[in-house]
């Protein structure tokens, strides 16, 4: 089961997963909006049941709608030779939201008394599911410095189940090595779990370096258009199986039929949308290196960057975000934020838009200030995800609020 | 809530009303579907604002996963068909909504207090997968408060019931229940009435703590959403919202309309459904073919003083066994004999769910409990004759005429 490292194709993103609607022949499927499925026969229901046939059953458990998303998904992170379908052995399941992915996938790994080892920078909410929430049920997590595989290997005990990934991290947007992470879990037989939100599977397959399950925020790049909410997760089809069995039929945390035909629909333009955002980023990281007002760029796809190299090899482009520090500290940082005007301000990334934060005096204001730069987070800090207007447009416009 | 609508307001006008109460700035008269994901603000400041809790509008959303117009507006309709002080959480589905409300109120070492009959997925999410994570439970019989109260130990924080019960109807007497957890510092109760909806009892007037539903069936009502909501005070609503943050098992805002667009028939549509119910169970319970019908509305049933205490109605759900003959095999044994009644419906149709305006037709042994030998099903009190009959709005006589019809199968 080993899967090509190689960006999905546009075709994957148009064709793979809902056909047209063998009933009617209509070019776009159908939306299934229905809770229950209703059979010809008690014999049908018991063979659906059985699994000897494959019939829908309940809304909760299936829904054709949201199974097509599953499937396309699966193509983009899972690809195999023929571009309308994913991977053998390999299949996804869709969630209400990242964080619903995260929870399904880490209470079906894991059970009281096991542990998680995870980076020290990541995404504030799973942070807090980690840090604050795991530990009532009995599951703990080390934090180990995410560019550090060696802490990754150091912090792994008996009970350890996952380790847990995001590359490229906020808020500098360092890279952690997929490939070395994925031999020091094999060889203790604990699981990689990899948030590839920022990354994306245009840029980054985690499944090809030897993750077992990929998560995603699909509000983010994936849906890409700022107007649904929902996570996924991708791996192995035992793997799959398990969080669907435990995560989704218990906890519920499923997707809506609705919100999952938007990101479909989304997925369509996918490889179109990222390439542009990864393009339009690295010609801003390249515009902001050396501008007298900026003390610093991190992009993965720059020389400078220290985890460039590392950046090469794991990933076929860089991602669509851009952190610089701008000198002036946090008055400077507010200024800039708010003389953007293609770029908008709003705390989300991988929007069709390109959007900008400034953590300092805005989400972050409330950190004492000593705590958030031991945490990455300069005064001056300020975070572009570039969307998919032009680049001219984007660059100038940030080299004007810098003037 | 609602200004305009008087406390004593019935319940089709609450159907209607209850918790609309923000008009919207084109004074749209339903909730507009407001599909997004993030939330701008004007500026830093206003930001600022926001993060601190010093912002002017309470309401202002700044993720979709914390909260969505839409979503908050169908909380508030649900808050307020339940009772006025309620506040309320909905969540992507029913079984969302109950574990982020007793991961919320639960932690590993903490004991829970459940009850043998009920949703099987509730039961095995309290019983097998909690326990996973520390939790420990005793499992009572429907309805035995001495029971209850005898399980309750100091580790306890919780007791979980539903009512009526599903598919027996069992009834707890929620008022008695309420109390027992009141004598117990630091108990709390939570009771699922999804089979009951507000129209037929507000179990939070009765002292409960928290209300659960599956909105997939009677909120919603039309077999076309899924989703669930726990209701009560806003302490305890706000530990569950915040989980919700976390876990994220949200609603979405098109299925928060859906959700909201049924609720205006809620009332309607249970009052049929009773209506409908109570005439099939004493249909049932004078047929020939029939050894057991399961209704509140019946005497005979065991809830039937406490149902009519506590309910304004019964319910839509009349569950039944069909005369077979235990020892017989093959194509006469019990399994065989209800699966072909259960086939020879056409009006209702076969599928799990129940709470829509579609009449809808099973077979716990089959739908619920397939993997299970009839030994363990009658061991889990699932007989192999039993059938669960979800009464939908149609006509009355032509859903009788359907059971009637179903119940001459060979």
């Amino acid at each position: 089961m080993t899967i090509e490292d190689r960006p999905p194709s546009a075709t994957s993103c148009v064709h793979a997963g809902d056909p047209p609607d063998a009933a009617t022949g209509a070019v776009e499927p159908p939306l299934y909006l229905a809770s229950a499925f209703a059979f010809d026969s008690a014999e049908q229901a018991a063979g659906a049941f059985l699994r000897e046939n494959d019939h829908l059953i309940y809304g909760r458990w299936g829904n054709p709608t949201v199974r097509a998303l599953e499937l396309k998904v699966a193509s983009l992170e899972a690809p195999s030779r023929d571009p309308k379908e994913h991977a053998a052995g390999y299949d996804a399941c869709a969630t209400a939201s990242g964080m619903a992915a995260i929870t399904a996938t880490i209470l079906t790994l894991c059970q009281a008394g096991d542990s998680i080892v995870a980076p020290r920078s990541m995404y504030g909410e799973s942070a807090r599911l980690f840090r604050e929430r795991l530990p009532r049920f009995g599951i703990t997590t080390t934090f180990v410095e995410q560019t550090d595989v060696e802490a990754y290997e150091r912090a792994i005990g008996d009970t350890t189940k996952v380790l847990y990934v995001e590359t490229p991290a906020n808020p500098t947007l360092t890279i952690t090595d997929l490939r070395r992470v994925c031999e020091i879990a094999r060889a203790r037989g604990v699981a990689v779990v990899a948030d590839n939100t920022f990354a994306t599977p245009y840029c980054q397959r985690p499944l090809a370096h030897g993750v077992d399950l990929v998560i995603h925020s699909m509000t983010k790049m994936i849906g890409g258009h700022g107007d649904a909410i929902g996570g996924i997760v991708v791996g192995a089809e035992d793997r799959i199986a398990a969080i669907k069995e435990t995560a989704i039929k218990s906890f519920g945390g499923i997707l809506s039929p609705f919100s999952a035909m938007l990101i479909s629909r989304g997925i369509r333009t996918f490889s179109l949308r990222a390439r542009q955002s990864c393009e339009t980023a690295l010609s801003l990281a390249r515009a902001l290196e050396g501008h007298p007002a900026v003390a610093r760029v991190h992009h993965p796809g720059l020389e400078s960057h220290p985890g460039h190299a590392l950046a090469r090899r794991q990933m076929s482009a860089f991602g669509s975000l851009v952190a610089f520090e701008v000198k002036g500290g946090v008055e400077v940082g507010r200024k800039v934020l708010e003389s953007c005007g293609v770029v908008t301000h709003a705390v989300s990334l991988g929007d069709a838009r390109s959007l900008i934060t400034h953590p300092a005096s805005t989400t972050h204001m409330s950190m004492p200030r000593d705590a958030r730069i031991a945490a990455g987070i300069d005064d001056g800090l300020l975070r572009v995800s570039c969307g998919i207007e032009e680049t001219d447009d984007v660059v100038s416009d940030l080299l004007r609020a810098l003037a | 809530m609602s200004s305009f609508l008087d406390d004593d307001a019935g319940p089709s006008t609450r159907s209607v009303h209850a918790g609309v109460s923000r008009p919207d700035r084109f004074d749209a008269v339903p909730t507009p579907i407001v599909a997004t994901a993030t939330y701008t603000f004007r500026d830093s400041a206003e930001l600022a604002q926001h993060m601190t809790g010093e912002h002017p509008d309470p309401h202002r959303e700044e993720y979709g996963r914390y909260g969505n117009p839409t979503v908050r507006a169908l909380e508030e309709r649900i808050a307020a068909l339940e009772g006025a002080d309620a506040e309320c959480a909905v969540f992507g589905s029913g079984m969302a909504a109950l574990s982020t409300a007793v991961m919320a109120l639960l932690k590993q070492g903490s004991h829970v207090v459940i009850f043998r009959d009920g949703y099987r997925r509730t039961r095995q999410l309290l019983g097998k997968t909690l326990a996973s994570y520390g939790v420990e439970h005793t499992v009572v019989e429907p309805g035995d408060l001495e029971g209850v109260r005898k399980a309750i130990t100091p580790k306890t924080r919780l007791i979980v019931g539903e009512s009526p019960t599903n598919p027996y109807l069992h009834c707890t007497d929620l008022a008695a229940l309420a109390a027992i957890a009141k004598d117990h510092r630091g108990v709390k109760t939570i009771v699922d009435t999804t089979f009951a909806t507000p129209i037929n009892v507000r179990a939070l007037s009765l002292g409960i703590d928290l209300v659960v539903h599956s909105a997939t069936k009677y909120l919603a009502g039309h077999h076309d959403v899924l989703a669930g909501a726990v209701v009560g005070s806003r302490a305890l609503v706000g530990l569950v919202r915040d989980l919700r943050g976390v876990l994220g098992s949200v609603l979405d805002p098109h299925g928060a309309f859906l959700v909201a667009r049924g609720l205006k028939t809620l009332a309607l549509r249970v009052e049929r459904a009773n209506a409908t119910a109570q005439k099939v169970a004493e249909m049932l319970e004078k047929h020939p073919r029939v050894s057991h019908v399961y209704y509140p509305g019946l005497p005979s049933h065991p809830s039937h003083a406490i149902a009519r205490e506590q309910m304004r109605g019964f319910g839509g759900v009349v569950s039944f066994r069909v005369k077979t003959d235990a020892d017989a095999t093959g194509d006469r044994a019990p399994l065989a004999v209800t699966s072909r009644v259960v086939d020879a419906f056409r009006l209702a149709r076969i599928a799990p769910s129940l709470g829509g305006v579609d009449t809808l037709v099973e077979q716990p042994a089959i739908m619920s409990y397939y993997e299970l030998s009839s030994e363990e099903r009658r061991a889990a009190g699932i007989e192999d004759d039993l059938i669960r009959l979800a009464v939908g709005v149609e006509d009355e006589a032509d859903v009788l005429a359907d059971v009637r019809r179903a119940l001459e199968a060979p």
